[in-house]
């Protein structure tokens, strides 16, 4: 029992948080990988990103040109492969952050819709 | 030529061959910490247990120059022996020959031996240190992989398969690993992963130290793939015997009955253990130490989804399956690696006779967007899939609380549990009382002049009425209600009387599980 005690303590010492659940705030420890995850980011459909690193092949788009869902963008470089890079939604290049050769890496923002 | 001299020159042939790939190559496998192949079998098994087989095979490979070279035993050692008495089927990759690169030789010991394990329904151990496939051999080195895995596959469920990382484990090659029961592996020895940090460099411009990719602590902690960590290959060989000593040799038996012992109630005493505020933590590992034989609780996975804990137990020397949510870490929730790691062990416990102890005390699902997009959905259903599948003996103990979704999951009486006992301080119901009186009652809460109070009373209301075990009782729900301290011989007489039960399911090839 006295052992018990002692670990109680131990556990007591590294502190106690607590966890919202349906209403109830339960005193409990997180772990590791609960506290590393990263919030939720939404998706912005006007900025295109790189999903992985590579090397911008081609610029098919100019500043202020109008683009439908669709249309090619750029050509990305990517995993010895030619990835053509289309607009997910209708609009128009705000700015484009990239010139061909560029190298990006992952999440860069390539361009930028309006 | 006479016998001695025949027996000589065997003698001369066995010495070439154990020496591996010499004293300059061992040595540097002992400056890093490790063993030799052979040391290790050695210290598994029995003192004077192995019996070594295929120790002169010889290499397949004939490009690249490779037949003009020798490659002891082909960089794997194989064979019998006994641990504590039982007999298993061991091999162990010998980093030293070649850096333990599997070839199509090299593959066909391994697979010789796993036939034999599958033959004599024996227990398979098999100790990894390997760099990998044996390029020069091509295709055949591929070959060799995909037989060991269809093997692993075929004994799966039949006999207990083991895998030790005691090195490099990469690739293809972690898939065997991956398809057996139990994985070990030792803090700064053991690497396992698919791509390793120099393609994740180049392909995606990231830098990672392999400890940091996948090290022991990585695949304990957060991966999930090894079941148990040490700190030296010593400290893991322990670890295995004693997982030996809790499992039957194969599915056709039981676990070895040992000798009954009280456990130690006056360091783990049930009465002691629980607060009776249900939001309040405890160590549930202690209420499973003051129920088992000698407080003896060998724990499965201890620092992976630490908010379920489960291992083996003995109770009246019988080895039993403990499933038990841990107030203590995420306040014991289910989310998608606890539901894992419960429903792989309940399936193990179920595939090898060994009856399912399950202590209930959660608030139910963790809430969040990357539960809903890591698929907490099909990752809990696995829990509700295992133990209704399950036909070993299932016991279930609702402790304190049993909320919602989780009080189905854990074991209830709708998934077949056989007994299901409550103790006074259980509370079985739809949801916890503050989230259930906020809807039931919402619109006399947001009438009333002075809402936060009218939500205090409803809360207590609702915690009166529902919040016990004598609800769930009066519908049959449960079998009994009983003092926390009668715990111990409940379990012993459920499972006294539960060792005949056979069930049998509707015929079909086999299930399809929310994999």
């Amino acid at each position: 029992m006295e052992k018990i005690k002692e670990l109680e303590q131990d556990v007591k010492k590294t502190c106690y948080k607590s966890l919202l659940i349906e209403n109830i705030k339960y005193r409990t420890l997180l772990t590791k990988k609960y506290l590393d995850k990263k919030p939720y980011e939404r998706n912005d459909l006007k900025k295109i990103t790189a999903l992985i690193p590579g090397v911008v092949e081609k610029i098919y788009v100019k500043k202020g040109k109008k683009v439908k869902e669709g249309d090619k963008l750029l050509i990305l470089e990517a995993m010895k492969m030619r990835n053509d890079i289309v607009s997910p939604v209708n609009g128009t290049i705000k700015k484009i952050n990239v010139k061909e050769g560029s190298r990006v890496t992952k999440k860069d923002i390539m361009i930028e819709l309006i | 030529m006479g016998l001695k001299r025949k027996t000589a020159d065997l003698k001369k042939r066995m010495r070439e061959a154990i020496k591996g790939g010499g004293s300059k190559a061992i040595e540097k496998q002992k400056a890093i910490g490790k063993k030799t192949a052979r040391e290790r079998i050695l210290s598994i098994l029995d003192a004077k247990s192995f019996h070594e087989y295929d120790l002169f095979v010889k290499h397949a490979g004939r490009d690249f120059d490779m037949d003009k070279k020798y490659l002891p035993g082909d960089g794997v050692v194989t064979g019998t022996g006994t641990m504590s008495g039982h007999p298993v089927c061991i091999y162990a990759q010998d980093f030293t020959v070649a850096g333990g690169s599997l070839g199509w030789a090299h593959a066909k010991k391994i697979t010789k031996i796993m036939d034999h394990a599958l033959k004599l329904k024996v227990p398979l151990i098999g100790i990894n240190d390997s760099g990998g496939a044996r390029i020069q051999e091509g295709v055949n080195a591929l070959a060799g992989y995909g037989e060991i895995f269809y093997r692993n596959t075929q004994a799966s469920g039949v006999i207990p398969q083991i895998s030790v990382i005691l090195g490099p484990c990469a690739g293809g090659a972690v898939y065997s690993p991956a398809l057996t029961d139990f994985v070990f592996v030792v803090d700064g020895v053991s690497k396992m992963f698919i791509t390793g940090p120099e393609v994740i460099k180049t392909v995606l411009g990231e830098e990672i130290t392999m400890e940091e990719l996948g090290g022991a602590k990585i695949h304990s902690e957060i991966s999930g793939n090894a079941h148990f960590y040490a700190e030296s290959e010593e400290e893991c060989f322990y670890q295995v015997k004693q997982l030996i000593s809790f499992i039957p040799w194969n599915n056709e038996k039981k676990a070895e009955l040992f000798p009954k012992k009280p456990p130690k109630t006056r360091q783990f005493n049930i009465e002691d253990v629980i607060p009776t505020d249900p939001r309040q933590p405890y160590d549930v590992r202690h209420v499973i130490k003051s129920i088992c034989d000698d407080s003896e609780f060998f724990e499965i996975q201890e620092y992976f989804a630490a908010n379920i804990v489960i291992g083996f137990a003995r109770i009246s020397g019988q080895t039993v399956g403990f499933v038990a949510n841990q107030p203590l870490v995420l306040a014991g929730v289910l989310d998608v690696d606890s539901s894992d790691k419960a429903a792989r062990f309940i399936r193990y416990c179920d595939a090898f006779n060994i009856p399912i102890v399950t202590l209930v005390d959660l608030p139910g699902y963790l809430p969040g967007i990357d539960q809903e997009h890591a698929g907490v959905i099909r990752h809990g259903a696995k829990i509700l899939y295992a133990y209704s599948e399950a036909t070993v003996p299932k016991i279930t103990v609702i402790m304190r609380k049993a909320y919602g979704g989780g009080y189905i999951a854990m074991c209830s009486h709708h998934l077949r549990a056989d007994f299901v006992c409550a103790w006074p301080t259980a509370e079985i119901a739809v949801m916890g009382p503050e989230g259930a009186a906020n809807i039931i009652f919402r619109n006399e809460i947001k009438d009333a002049e002075n809402p936060d109070e009218i939500r205090k009373q409803k809360v207590k209301e609702y915690k009166n009425k529902f919040a016990n075990p004598y609800v769930a009782a009066a519908y049959g729900f449960i079998d009994a209600v009983i003092e926390p301290k009668e715990t111990r011989n409940f379990l012993v007489h459920a499972l006294d009387v539960s060792s005949l039960k056979a069930e049998i399911g509707p015929k079909k090839k086999h299930g399809i599980p929310p994999f």
